[in-house]
């Protein structure tokens, strides 16, 4: 994938290069058309993204978190099994060293689950309805 | 030449990208082509109704979405449906047995019964469908990666409680083309998954010569990003592609045309979708005459569901979908549909409950039985403007089709992902246009609540115990089956699959002898592989 601008995030070796995203469908949901708008959100946005296609396991997401040097790993979950995947899901990064990354989750999440969410570790919490330039700057805000 | 016009004078741009003026007359329609492709309903090429007299012999079928947790529950829910006036079913399952997996698979953890409801084996098909009489009630199942082992699993079921397959009616999406574009739902990849359709279709019209063994959804491929007009068309090219493969295998298109039906969107601007469905249903009829050349009416008529409109409802003031969707429903009669159903309100955020089900089926009463819907064949035929949009809506499909053509035909587009990386770069573009306000969404862009009020949303419990006892039944189901016959018919699967012959009779042994989704599933992997997306932007 390409971006037509950069957005800039200073490396540990002094380095500048553009936000990685991982954008990651969890879980069996075939419901695409959210995470590739999203998708092309942040790439507009001048992030790279990395788009892993549907039905992803806890387990790939970590892998590919890891294998891509990602600064965001982002889910879109819009068929209600985010719970159990996200509390996997965090066992797996904790253990990858992954806890320093931006973990963001979207789609459609009851308000009675983003605190648990939150809880998780997940600290961007977008459910349906929010605006894709308050993802991108919300990216934009934290990852520096 | 426009823009020199005042700006209420100006032709506005309906979503397909057609330009509609601010008044009509006969020499618009005369301009557009004239009404040579009206005709009388019932009568090719059926712009007006695939029948005669249409609602007046019978209103449309009202078929909900229905299905949640176990077979059991859901049995309830169709009862519930049908004790208040509905007249069809239509079955959600969750992910795990649409993409063929057991319940007792690692992947289908914290997914079972939670969109729909499970099946593993006959026995729970036998227990969805218990008490429910269905030479008078049809059943259309939403089911597509899975669909040859759950219409094999349905006749089963049907063939063990007397009934006779020949008089047996109903409906299997299966339409795996739109799955790839949009839905998701795949298991194998291209060219198998479309053998598969191919050989229920062959298997149907031998014996279940009454069963619809496709519904092509033009649906999800608008809810994905497609306009009214392409949702259409990419919908015939998947339906030629269906058709092609059939006659591949010697079959005369009269033989199975009758029972391909569609399943098509209500959401947008209200004229725009009733001239599509107009358009379309010319076109459908054209070319299955002139391109297949088909003999019977039947095979010409674009027998669908009009219905859902997820993609029009709304997250914020969810109240208004029920608005919404009356709307929707007014859409869907006006344009002769022979099935409908509707999204409920709160189906942006959960399940629907009893009660939202509930309104979606009053909802669809009150247009029978108080709004004269059912009383008069095609109300708006001769409208100016309904029958110029009719025939410039019909010209644009054409276009669209030839465009698919001309570069290598949907299969092959489909195959290198162009399709879903055009469909979601407009989905993109709506976003952006929803978010700017250039694209009017009340409630979201304009006439926002200044406080917004706690959603009157119940949200569908899920229940973990649900899943246990769902694996429980599976496994009590093993421990009784004949482990040989299971064994034979799993062999026979996997040899039929080898050899290129109907892969249906194989299936069906298998579903009899109480092997279960995910056991038939495996054995077709084995040969066929699995899908892998092409990820393209």
């Amino acid at each position: 994938m390409t971006a037509a601008s950069a957005s800039l995030a200073p490396q540990p070796d002094g380095r500048a290069r553009r936000v990685r995203i991982l954008l990651a469908k969890p879980g069996l949901d075939g419901h695409d058309q959210g995470a590739k708008v999203v998708a092309r959100a942040m790439m507009d946005a001048g992030f790279e993204v990395i788009y892993t296609g549907l039905r992803q396991t806890p387990e790939s997401v970590a892998r590919m978190s890891l294998e891509e040097d990602v600064d965001v790993i982002a889910l879109s979950s819009l068929a209600g099994s985010h719970l159990p995947f996200c509390r996997k899901l965090k066992t797996l990064l904790e253990a990858n060293g992954l806890t320093d990354k931006l973990w963001l989750i979207g789609g459609n999440l009851p308000a009675q689950d983003h605190d648990e969410l939150r809880a998780l570790g997940f600290r961007g919490v977008f459910p349906t309805g929010s605006k894709l330039d308050a993802i991108c700057d919300y990216i934009r805000e934290q990852v520096k | 030449m426009n823009d020199r016009l005042p700006p209420e004078l100006r032709p506005v741009l309906n979503e397909s990208g057609l330009e509609v003026q601010p008044l009509y007359t006969a020499a618009d329609i005369d301009e557009s082509g004239g009404l040579e492709m009206l005709g009388e309903p019932g009568q090719y090429p059926f712009t007006r109704g695939i029948h005669r007299l249409m609602y007046r012999k019978q209103p449309w079928t009202m078929r909900q979405y229905a299905g949640f947790g176990n077979p059991r529950e859901t049995n309830q829910r169709f009862k519930y449906l049908i004790a208040n006036g509905q007249t069809g079913l239509n079955v959600a399952f969750d992910l795990p047995t649409q993409i063929g997996l057991d319940s007792d698979d690692p992947l289908a953890e914290g997914e079972i019964g939670r969109v729909g409801m499970s099946i593993d084996t006959l026995r729970d098909v036998e227990i969805a469908f218990d008490g429910i009489d269905l030479s008078k009630i049809t059943v259309s199942m939403t089911i597509n990666g899975a669909a040859a082992i759950m219409i094999a699993m349905y006749l089963a079921m049907a063939e063990k409680r007397g009934y006779d397959l020949k008089q047996l009616r109903g409906t299997a999406q299966n339409d795996i083309l739109k799955e790839f574009i949009g839905r998701g739902t795949w298991i194998f990849p291209v060219e198998p998954s479309i053998r598969l359709v191919g050989d229920t279709i062959e298997y149907c019209a031998e014996h279940a010569p009454k069963y619809s063994p496709v519904s092509v959804c033009g649906y999800h491929i608008r809810e994905s990003g497609a306009t009214p007009a392409q949702e259409m068309a990419y919908a015939f090219c998947i339906a030629r592609a269906y058709a092609d493969d059939v006659i591949r295998r010697g079959l005369n298109i009269d033989e199975f045309a009758g029972r391909l039906s569609y399943n098509f969107n209500i959401f947008g601007n209200l004229f725009e979708q009733i001239c599509k469905f107009r358009a379309g249903r010319s076109l459908w009829a054209q070319i299955m005459k002139e391109e297949y050349n088909a003999q019977k009416p039947g095979s010409m008529w674009l027998r669908m569901i009009a219905g859902g409109g997820g993609g029009g409802l709304t997250f914020e003031q969810p109240e208004m979908n029920i608005v919404r969707g009356a709307y929707y429903a007014l859409i869907s009669a006006l344009s002769g549909a022979q099935t409908m159903a509707l999204c409920s309100y709160d189906e942006a955020y959960t399940i629907p409950t009893e009660y939202s089900a509930r309104i979606s089926l009053r909802t669809m009463q009150i247009l029978i039985e108080e709004m004269g819907l059912t009383e008069t064949v095609d109300p708006l035929g001769g409208s100016y403007y309904v029958e110029t949009m009719t025939n410039r809506m019909r010209a644009l499909m054409k276009e669209i089709i030839a465009d698919v053509d001309a570069q290598g035909g949907i299969v092959k587009m489909v195959a290198e992902g162009s399709i879903q990386a055009k469909v979601s770069a407009q989905a993109y573009q709506m976003q952006r246009d929803i978010e700017s306000g250039a694209f009017p969404k009340v409630g979201v862009n304009c006439y926002r609540n200044e406080k917004e009020e706690d959603h009157p949303v119940e949200f569908h419990p899920y229940n973990e115990d649900d899943a246990r006892a769902q694996i429980a039944s599976l496994n009590q189901v093993r421990s009784e089956r004949d482990p040989g016959a299971v064994a034979k018919a799993l062999e026979r699967v996997a040899a039929d699959a080898r050899t290129g012959k109907n892969l249906m009779p194989a299936i069906v042994e298998a579903v009899k002898a109480y092997a279960s989704v995910g056991e038939i599933t495996k054995e077709m992997v084995k040969l066929f592989g699995r899908y892998r997306e092409p990820i393209r932007f």
